[in-house]
């Protein structure tokens, strides 16, 4: 018998209404997450990468209840998270904290940060009050800063100071699972990498499994186990992070990594990738959700959607070319 | 394929800027954005301004097309194009100087667009207006110039508006009207921070193109190594105000000689190499920029200085010195004419 994943995800749906016109009929569905199964073990890192409004951000909130789902089941520590009573959805969102992307706006400009971080303590109802105060201080020193930035307002800190502490105000808690939605895309590089290094030496320390959301594919190779990749609500392939990046079999996943340029000079010509614009997300193709952008589709992809399919150890690829040859990446580069 | 093009020093330089200073505010508080920058941009060149935000890249930018506005002003320097003082023109003049020999291109295009025009009027507005077209022809003009940028079916296109165009469509746009006149320098900050990586890598191949057919200079400003590695000839790295350093793109992304340089080359993660080695950060964070404080800006967070142990950083600012003759560096720790090696 084996352990039961931290988190375990099936069939997720999540639609949005699209509406139009002075009463707001609607006129359409845009399904964000469409039909999303995915686990992720204690102490593990899953990155999910895809395009703006690929439904990446609505999965990542979701799985913690930030909003409801149209369908499927969330289990998170084996508690099925939307058949749970309010009372004890509130116990269990304590196991699982979130971080923003924009730690300017997170945080209540009128409030201390040490008190917007003690706020989560109070909330949870976690230890005796006056024990609350020391708390925020050891975590403060924990995510790198002083005890009395604590008594700081959002105004004076830096972005890198304040992303530390929207991380301490999720690793407050002791969470087992911290979502993670562009935690650095807000921040200057240098920045950037104090706070990678921080979260993989915190991941460590207090063996916490992040769902790291990212468009930065770099970003997501340097701290992901694992990765995920989306396109317009479905996760079209998924394998460990070293495998992904060295051999990536779906042709979507492939023109993500060949759309990164370079720091390396020697291949500033190398082709690029044209994939076209981005589908009407209310509209998508028949089939293949991929296929108008696809460089190797074929009347079978009109027809019907793949499945998320193994092809190998823990490598699963939704591409019905994805069994044959491998692609050349010069094969997706137009004249 | 042409890959680098050796640098046209030789000869007078389309823009050259002369210490160049910008200030934000009055009295005591006064912020110094840009402390006596030396640039210059040679016909056709692609160079690109690398800097963390607070570098006062983005100043520059604005500084050379005089748009800093109240409280900012321009305090000092020199500001020539084609031998033309910019600083000294009149108003009509700057006007007429910005419409004809300048594009622009900012980050967020649909910030830039009349929400309310369609969007072949707003690529059409400046051959009305400077080119004095008839509204027939400026708008044939616009959609050859939609078609030119890669926008599918231009002549429908040009009926939209904003709102109905993806952000990849409305940089296209955008940069449409910024090449509508044939400037010859092209202005891009941040162009494709906004974009999805696989929309950004089509927008960086056209400016490329367009600059390249046309012979259009650009300075394009941005905080990505890797858009710099795809389309500079040259680089320029800010930090607090200056440029701490100034080479050929080859030796800026490969072995750069300033500390601040390096660090940055090292901090960012790179596909394909990234995994089990740690990141190296840069630690501490940018100086406060309206104070005055002797030696040079990065001491403080220099990893160089502290093993050299170097006293001479902390007191006084190293001048921006020619090591070569297309590179210049600002560092008291770098060996001379051979390159730094740390």
């Amino acid at each position: 018998m084996s352990i039961p994943p931290l988190l375990q995800v099936e069939g997720l749906h999540v639609r949005y209404p699209v509406r139009k016109g002075l009463f707001g009929g609607v006129v359409g569905t845009i399904n964000a997450v469409d039909g999303v199964s995915l686990t992720l073990a204690r102490g593990e890192t899953l990155g999910l990468v895809g395009e703006s409004g690929c439904g990446k951000s609505t999965l990542g909130r979701t799985v913690i209840a930030l909003q409801r789902p149209s369908a499927g089941t969330v289990l998170f520590r084996n508690q099925d998270l939307f058949a749970l009573p309010p009372d004890q959805l509130k116990r269990q969102r304590r196991f699982a904290q979130f971080i923003f992307q924009n730690p300017r706006t997170c945080f209540d400009p009128r409030r201390t940060v040490g008190a917007s971080v003690r706020m989560a303590l109070d909330v949870q109802q976690m230890l005796d009050r006056q024990d609350r105060d020391e708390a925020v201080a050891d975590i403060f020193r924990k995510v790198g800063l002083r005890p009395e930035h604590r008594f700081r307002y959002p105004h004076e800190l830096s972005g890198g100071q304040l992303q530390r502490i929207g991380i301490a105000r999720a690793l407050i808690l002791k969470p087992s699972l911290i979502v993670c939605d562009e935690p650095v895309s807000a921040l200057d590089v240098s920045v950037q990498a104090q706070i990678l290094n921080l979260l993989r030496d915190l991941r460590a320390e207090f063996e916490l499994a992040l769902l790291f959301v990212s468009h930065n594919l770099a970003v997501v190779e340097y701290i992901a186990d694992r990765v995920a990749v989306m396109y317009y609500g479905r996760i079209v392939e998924t394998a460990p992070a070293k495998q992904l990046f060295r051999a990536p079999r779906h042709p979507y996943t492939k023109a993500l990594l060949a759309a990164v340029p370079s720091i390396d000079v020697a291949r500033r010509d190398d082709p690029v990738p044209r994939l076209g614009d981005p589908p009407d997300p209310a509209r998508l193709p028949s089939g293949c959700r991929f296929r108008n952008r696809c460089p190797i589709a074929t009347p079978r992809c009109a027809e019907h959607e793949p499945a998320l399919a193994g092809v190998d150890a823990g490598h699963a690829v939704a591409c019905w070319a994805a069994e044959g040859a491998a692609i050349p990446i010069s094969a997706m580069a137009g004249g | 394929m042409t890959t680098i093009l050796p640098s046209p020093r030789h000869g007078p330089p389309l823009l050259e800027i002369r210490d160049l200073r910008t200030q934000f505010g009055f009295g005591p508080g006064t912020v110094n954005a840009v402390q006596g920058v030396d640039l210059r941009i040679a016909p056709g060149e692609i160079v690109g301004l690398v800097g963390e935000s607070g570098s006062g890249k983005s100043v520059l930018a604005l500084s050379i097309l005089r748009l800093i506005q109240t409280p900012g002003r321009i305090a000092g320097g020199q500001i020539l194009f084609d031998g033309r003082d910019v600083l000294a023109m009149s108003a009509r003049d700057l006007g007429r100087w910005r419409g004809r020999d300048i594009g622009i291109i900012f980050q967020q295009p649909q910030g830039c667009l009349n929400p309310v025009r369609r969007i072949g009027w707003q690529v059409a507005e400046p051959l009305r207006q400077q080119e004095r077209l008839t509204r027939r022809a400026a708008w044939d003009g616009a959609v050859s110039l939609l078609r030119s940028v890669g926008i599918p079916a231009p002549e429908e296109k040009a009926l939209a508006y904003p709102h109905q165009l993806s952000g990849g469509q409305a940089q296209r746009v955008m940069i449409a009207i910024a090449l509508a006149l044939r400037p010859r320098l092209l202005i891009a900050d941040e162009p494709t921070t906004a974009l999805d990586v696989t929309i950004q890598a089509q927008i960086l191949e056209l400016l490329r193109d367009s600059c390249r057919h046309a012979g259009t200079s650009l300075l394009l400003v941005t905080h990505d190594l890797g858009v710099v590695a795809r389309l500079a000839d040259r680089v320029a790295v800010m930090y607090a105000g200056r440029i701490v350093e100034d080479g050929p793109v080859a030796t800026m992304l490969d072995d750069p000689g300033h500390p601040y340089a390096r660090g940055l080359l090292r901090a960012a993660p790179r596909l394909g190499q990234s995994g089990g080695e740690r990141l190296q950060d840069i630690p501490g964070g940018i100086p406060d920029l309206s104070r005055a404080a002797p030696g040079c800006a990065f001491a403080p967070r220099c990893g160089r200085r502290a093993s050299l142990a170097l006293a001479r950083c902390l007191e006084e600012m190293p001048p921006l010195a020619t090591v070569r003759p297309d590179h210049r560096l600002r560092c008291w720790a770098a060996p001379d004419a051979t390159g730094a090696r740390s």
